[in-house]
């Protein structure tokens, strides 16, 4: 964890150049805590998600179907009234249908650009926080395998989008009641709207789309409409951060509140 | 016999401002093997600060501009006291120095035709100045810095060595010009960092120091500007013109303490900020002078108009030139009509909205919120005139900007003296920088190639007194023997003091002749300047050598001052308040003495010198008339108003 | 107007070695870090090696460390501080150490000089030079930059691995590869020159691990991790790893990128 290990005295800023100052940091703030906060977080979501994704229980509740199962691609999904059911992979899959589709929003959101800036500084300590000495003898970056893989951040960004299409269906969806009956609204929908829109929001304000819509273009004048896009995806692109933690916080609500309906701790309260 | 590092330049640039980088690429791309040596890193030289914009005359916003308009307000705006040919070399080439600048990367602000932007300034007819936002001299510093890099990437690819034709010496200081007769043969140099000294040797030496403003306490200038290039001139023989000439900028914080005399740039003025005193009134309508009676408006609706339709309506009167403004602000605050703080309001908070100040003076927004807590957008800002400029400077010839009897001696930029007269307009000063700069460096280098082998040698004992005079500072005592010797920063404070308050913004005879005698009694002082520690970055010693500089050109202020008994442009006697058409053709030179000539440090027990007569020697020339085509440029209305009858009629 | 004393730690020393020392100075209302360092060059230590220059945030000279930040001295208001806390001052710590608060920063100024410059648009004659204003936006963020070089003593990517000196031209450096990159009239292209390659190739982009402390510490605000860094991670994997994008400019026979 952050605090961790000490850095190495010979190098770094105890190297022989240096002014020399013996602690890693003078720091006088509680800088330990951005990191401590953000490692905690992710842990919680992790642990959260892990059990939820290999439950392979709970996950449907007419007419509410867990963002961690949609769309459901095995034939051993639970079978949902016009909702995401593609049975794509046959009965040969056992495991649950959740670890098929979340490696998609989960690459998006391991190579994102924000959550990289918090993972390497909360678990990895590269660097704790800012002007304070990491304790890694060597760094290279992302110049070498594994990590150069990051710059696949775009493919995943392409297949969050379809994704996110589909949560949305999940939503349209969820304008139904129990008994498929369409032009109702619970507190579910609401759930539903919330996420969809935090997930939206998210996927558009990748810095991948940022570029994709119009960053590479060297000029704007000759593409007035890409500007305006890209101009509109920059606002979103300034909240990256509390959109990914925003959009990770209401994607687990949704899955938890389907659970809670479907394991019968919890009844929907319908709007009407 | 001095053990030093010597190294054969052509061409050596003191400076690496505005004036002194543009000289140095001209230099090198006429084949001049240049180095810069300058007291900052490469690109925090002084010009950073420049904020409004480039002068140039390019017409892109308003077409009827051209260089005669430009070369009209520069004259007006200096009184026509200007250099003349200094001013229509300026007003001619600026546009080219500008545009130049774009291939080298510069990105200025952008018309709606993707042409170069300009914005209005006090003192300019039309819409003139280049600008990026209000930092444009960064933009400047790092244009030419990045061009330099650019000509050293050339030479490593063809020589292997970036530094093989362009050098630049970072934080070193030049504390003397060597000379071989006449002639100039190089400059003796300390590293700052390390306290060794070193000789550059070379027939052409380019200074670029600007300014003074470091002789002042409330200055907006930076710790650089402590009138290197003047003393050097002075010390190496060459003479200084019309020092009395001093421009307050009218708008510098006044508060808190320690920020006093930062700028607000005259932009705030030119996109709509307006000057109130206590009452709330926008006083300058009050103080417009007759001579520019008919060029501005005369209620608050027409000036508001002009913004929006400047062909229609005349400009409100809080554009009139730096002076004007700055004395009105003055007599603002004598009068009691001043800020809390000691200044006038100045407001854009109630004349445009949060916005579009945020994105028209980011810096200033930012500056006001960072440093004195006050937000711009919401409350107008508190300003009172500050030391900013000085007119004067090291005479030149207007065409090669040749210092005047040291042959091989060039000068550029704030330090050259008359371009801009009494008093400059915001803006001619980064296009003067690029004009001169560039005029400066090729004829040091064409006067360099000019030498080819019968360069002037380096006298061994010049290198010795001039060590000599450097170390002083580690072994000077006190006035008793056992007394502690002077503290620099303590003389430094009471110099700042003395032309603070004797020789500021309104002169009086008493004051200034008080002024020369305290100086007299600082310089005796500074002699005994002492600094503890070793020679490594000691900057107690190095503000002791500085103090030689700032004294020197501080007497050459208050006695050409104290000479000139009439008000114009940025010299303003109390007792004599008139702009006389007679001193108009009368031009003051500063020479050393003969007696502090003499090359090296005075010994200890010399008798101090006379307060009188002081180091510096006054001499009055008369100007050259100005050539009759560029006068036919005005009216002869206006002409009598600044010229005395024979002129007319010449 | 209120005047007190503050509780000062500043690092003094050179390469042989040195040490914080304390020192008790005045402060009066408004000041900021600088203002009291200069109080104590002139009152208790006149040999306090200091840089500095323009005392306004516009030349980026007195960077230093306060209370172990990388902070400019003179947009350091004391005000921020509690006045019963002692403030310690030190040099930058990423650079080699050459006197009290001053550092050789000379690694700035080498990586300057590997970004090739700009490339002037063959057959623009000067004064012909035509650019839209979102089209030159960008580049002008960057060229706010006053070089301070607090991103460069920030980044840990240099400040904690001495040996990724040689190999990472630092957030400043590449910041300047995007801003060129971005110009609307650079012509690296045509000589031949890949600007978005070479920012990985030659300058290090892979290094930065995008973790913002560069961002965090710009005193220009400039957003140089979304606006620079990653934007040129982006071009580069436009070059280097993006098989639609090259297939895409081959079929097309145009760059859509330098349109």
């Amino acid at each position: 964890m952050a605090t961790g290990t000490e850095p190495h005295t010979d190098t770094g800023v105890r190297g022989a150049t240096r002014a020399a100052i013996a602690t890693r940091t003078l720091r006088t703030d509680r800088w330990w805590l951005a990191p401590a906060a953000t490692a905690g977080g992710l842990l919680a979501f992790i642990v959260y998600s892990t059990w939820r994704a290999f439950s392979n229980s709970d996950y449907y509740a007419a007419p509410y179907v867990s963002p961690f199962y949609s769309p459901c691609l095995a034939e051993n999904c639970v079978p949902m009234k016009g909702g995401p059911n593609w049975e794509i992979f046959g009965s040969w899959w056992g495991l649950s249908p959740a670890l098929l589709i979340l490696i998609f929003p989960l690459g998006f959101r391991l190579t994102c650009y924000y959550y990289r800036k918090a993972y390497y500084r909360g678990f990895w300590a590269s660097p704790p926080a800012c002007a304070v000495a990491e304790p890694h003898a060597k760094y290279t970056g992302e110049t070498r395998f594994p990590l150069i893989l990051q710059n696949m951040h775009r493919y995943f960004f392409y297949a969050a989008l379809p994704v996110a299409g589909i949560l949305t269906y999940d939503t349209v969806l969820a304008f139904r009641d129990e008994n498929y009956a369409w032009g109702h609204m619970g507190l579910g929908t609401l759930v539903f709207l919330v996420n969809i829109v935090l997930i939206w929001a998210y996927t558009l304000s990748c810095h991948s789309c940022r570029h994709i819509i119009g960053g590479r273009l060297r000029h704007f004048s000759k593409h007035p409409v890409r500007y305006r896009l890209w101009g509109f995806v920059g606002k979103l692109n300034e909240r990256h951060m509390l959109l990914a933690w925003t959009s990770l916080i209401s994607v687990a609500l949704a899955d938890f509140y389907v659970y809670l309906l479907a394991s019968g701790a919890f009844a929907d309260p319908r709007f009407f | 016999m001095t053990e030093l590092e010597r190294q054969q330049w052509d061409v050596v640039v003191v400076g690496a401002g505005g004036a002194g980088l543009r000289a140095a690429i001209e230099a090198r791309e006429a084949g001049a093997r240049t180095a810069v040596i300058c007291k900052s890193l490469f690109g925090k030289a002084h010009t950073v600060m420049a904020e409004g914009g480039i002068a140039a005359s390019m017409g892109n916003v308003n077409s009827h501009d051209n260089w005669q308009v430009h070369f009209r307000d520069t004259m007006r705006g200096g009184k026509f006291l200007n250099q003349w040919r200094m001013a229509e070399l300026h007003a001619q080439e600026a546009p080219d120095r500008v545009w130049e600048l774009e291939t080298w990367g510069a990105l200025f602000d952008r018309t709606k035709d993707g042409k170069i932007s300009q914005r209005n300034f006090g003192g300019h007819e039309y819409p003139r100045l280049a600008h990026v936002g209000d930092r444009t001299g960064l933009e400047l510093i790092r244009t030419l810095q990045q061009k330099i890099v650019s000509l050293q990437q050339e030479d490593e690819r063809e020589v292997g060595d970036p530094e093989a034709r362009l050098k630049v010496f970072q934080e070193c200081t030049v504390t003397r010009v060597l000379k071989d007769g006449d002639r100039v043969s190089g400059a003796f140099c300390y590293e700052r960092e390390s306290g060794r000294f070193f000789v550059l040797e070379a027939p052409a030496v380019v200074l670029a120091t600007g300014g003074i403003g470091k002789s002042f306490k409330v200055t907006s200038n930076s710790w650089e500007y402590t009138g290197d290039g003047h003393a050097l001139a002075l010390l190496a023989g060459a003479p200084l013109l019309n020092m009395e000439f001093v421009q307050f900028h009218p708008t510098g914080m006044v508060w808190p303490p320690s920020v006093k005399g930062i700028l607000v740039t005259e932009s705030v003025r030119g996109d709509g900020g307006v000057l109130r005193n206590s009452e709330g009134k926008r006083f300058m309508f009050d103080y417009v002078p007759d001579v520019f009676k008919e060029k501005y408006a005369e209620t608050e609706e027409e000036g508001d108009r002009w913004y929006e339709d400047p062909d229609n309506n005349r400009r409100p009167p809080e554009l009139l030139p730096r002076d004007e403004v700055a004395r009105a602000i003055n007599a603002e605050v004598k009068a009691g009509r001043g800020s809390p703080h000691g200044g006038v309001f100045l407001d854009v908070s109630t004349r445009m909205p949060a916005e579009v100040i945020k994105r028209r003076l980011p810096s200033m927004y930012h500056q006001f919120k960072e440093l004195a807590d006050v937000d711009i957008t919401a409350e107008a800002m508190e300003v009172g005139p500050t030391c900013h400029y000085v007119m004067g400077g090291i005479a030149v010839e207007s065409d090669t900007a040749a210092t005047i009897g040291v042959p091989g001696l060039y000068a550029a930029g704030e330090v050259a003296g008359g371009m801009h007269g009494s008093n400059r307009l915001g803006g001619n000063s980064l296009s003067d920088l690029l004009v001169f700069g560039r005029r400066a460096g090729l004829h040091a280098a064409e006067y360099a190639a000019g030498l080819a082998g019968a360069r002037p040698a380096v006298d061994e004992e010049q290198i010795d007194a001039a060590a000599a005079e450097a170390l002083r500072p580690f072994s000077a005592e006190g006035p008793e023997p056992d007394a502690p010797p002077e503290n620099p920063y303590t003389l430094h404070q009471e110099l700042q003091q003395t032309m603070n308050d004797l020789v500021g913004i309104i002169r009086r005879e008493s004051e200034m002749a008080q002024a020369l005698k305290k100086l007299a009694d600082l310089r005796v002082r500074a002699r005994r300047a002492g600094v503890e520690g070793h020679r490594q970055f000691n900057p107690g010693w190095h503000l002791a050598l500085d103090l030689r500089n700032m004294l020197l050109v501080s007497e050459c202020i208050a006695r050409s001052a104290l000479e000139r008994t009439e008000s114009r442009g940025g010299h303003t006697r109390e007792d004599c308040p008139a702009m006389e058409r007679e001193w108009r053709r009368i031009n003051l030179l500063c020479r050393l003495t003969d007696r502090a000539m003499s090359f090296g440090p005075v010994e200890p027990g010399a008798p101090a010198a006379d307060p009188v007569r002081g180091q510096i020697d006054l001499a009055r020339k008369t100007t050259e008339p100005i050539r009759h085509d560029l006068l036919s440029l005005f009216e002869k209305e206006e002409l009598v108003k600044y010229l005395a009858e024979e002129e007319l009629y010449e | 107007m209120s005047t007190y004393d503050a509780r000062f730690r500043v690092w003094r020393g050179d390469q042989d070695g040195g040490d914080l020392e304390d020192f008790t100075v005045e402060v009066h209302d408004g000041e900021v870090v600088l203002d009291i360092i200069h109080r104590l060059q002139a009152t208790q230590a006149g040999d306090l090696a200091v840089r500095w220059n323009c005392k306004a945030g516009k030349c980026g000279s007195c960077s230093a460390e306060i209370n172990g930040r990388p902070r400019l001295m003179c947009m350091t208001r004391m005000s921020v501080f509690d006045r019963a806390e002692t403030i310690t001052v030190t040099p930058l710590r990423a650079f080699p150490v050459v006197r009290d608060l001053v550092t050789d920063v000379s690694f700035n100024y080498a990586k300057a000089r590997e970004v090739p410059s700009f490339v002037p648009p063959p057959g623009v004659a000067a004064g012909e030079y035509r650019m839209q204003q979102i089209d030159v936006d960008r580049s002008q963020e960057f060229r706010k930059c006053i070089e301070c070089f607090l991103c460069q003593d920030t980044c840990h990517v240099v400040r904690d691995h001495e040996e990724n000196k040689t190999a990472f031209a630092g957030p400043r450096f590449l910041m300047r590869v995007a801003e060129l990159d971005m110009h609307p009239l650079d012509a690296a292209a045509e000589s031949g020159l890949d600007r978005r390659r070479t920012a990985q190739e030659e300058h290090g982009l892979g290094y930065c691990n995008i973790t913002k402390c560069c961002t965090e510490v710009c005193p220009e605000g400039i957003h140089i991790t979304d606006n620079a860094l990653i934007p040129l991670k982006e071009r580069a994997v436009d070059r280097k790893y993006d098989p639609l994008v090259w297939l895409g400019s081959r079929i097309r026979r145009r760059d859509e990128r330098t349109t």
